[in-house]
């Protein structure tokens, strides 16, 4: 049973945006008592979620909940936009399908740095991102 | 609009990045740094990354690139000062950046500047020896001929 405390809703449309839901999520982690490196594992995939938004879909939303499975506790963000949608998640999904040139979606980069990912897509309609980090 | 400094160390460059930079920022550095390049004939830079507690996949590139841009232009780029936790963090995120000299820390780097830069001085100056032995032996063989 997993109960969620407060959570955080941002904007994001620009570039300052991104710098400050960075430095939003950095700061929750760190409050969790992640480990750093799990701070910059968190921060980074967030960093790539919001790129995506940006670059696919010209920003959208995220949030970011306090959650608790029992004795742990972790952090959950939500990346929504309601751009054009991933036709193939399956192809998304695949590694190699992206690449470090920028090319694709750099999802299976981004889900290895998590503990879970979960994706939402639909043409048209949007895509939601929803990824945990437990500590 | 914000920038970061070059400066100037001997005949290398110096640009460290400080942390959380907006990404116009990041290109502006690149495109300053190829100017610096191109002023002072510089043949080394030093991009320190020390302070920088994350780089995702469009520093990542922004780094490769300037890397790969400046050696058109003759200059060795070294990338020092990268923190364990970006370390693992990249690596994880299947950015390796293995075209990109690394050093610990910016007295690593001059060093491997150096050697670096000596090392492909030699190789110039063995090419121009064994082109013009080519031509001594050209010379030699239409002498005989």
């Amino acid at each position: 049973m997993v109960t969620v405390s407060r959570a955080t809703r941002l904007s994001i449309s620009n570039e300052v945006d991104l710098v400050r839901a960075r430095q939003e999520v950095r700061v929750q982690a760190q409050a969790l008592g992640f480990s750093l490196v799990d701070q910059t594992r968190i921060t980074t995939a967030v960093s790539e979620l919001i790129r995506n938004m940006m670059k696919y879909a010209g920003g959208g939303t995220m949030e970011i909940e306090g959650v608790r499975n029992g004795i742990r506790a972790g952090l959950r963000i939500i990346c929504h936009d309601k751009g054009p949608g991933i036709p193939d998640i399956g192809l998304a999904m695949k590694e190699g399908y992206s690449t470090s040139n920028g090319l694709g979606y750099g999802l299976p980069g981004t889900k290895r740095l998590v503990d879970e990912f979960d994706i939402w897509s639909e043409v048209g309609k949007g895509t939601r991102v929803t990824i945990s980090k437990w500590r | 609009m914000e920038k970061i400094p070059i400066i100037k160390v001997g005949d290398t460059l110096l640009v460290s990045i400080q942390t959380d930079l907006q990404d116009q920022i990041a290109m502006t550095m690149q495109t300053d740094l190829l100017g610096r390049i191109e002023q002072t004939s510089a043949r080394g830079v030093i991009i320190d990354i020390s302070v920088v507690d994350i780089v995702d996949s469009f520093l990542g590139r922004v780094l490769s690139e300037t890397a790969s841009m400046a050696r058109i232009m003759n200059a060795v780029v070294v990338v020092v000062g990268i923190q364990p936790s970006v370390a693992i963090t990249l690596v994880e995120l299947g950015l390796e950046l293995k075209q990109i000299p690394t050093a610990l820390n910016v007295e690593r780097g001059l060093q491997l500047l150096r050697e670096r830069i000596a090392w492909e001085d030699h190789a110039v100056a063995d090419d121009a020896e064994s082109r013009e032995l080519g031509r001594e032996e050209e010379r030699a063989r239409n002498g005989h001929g």
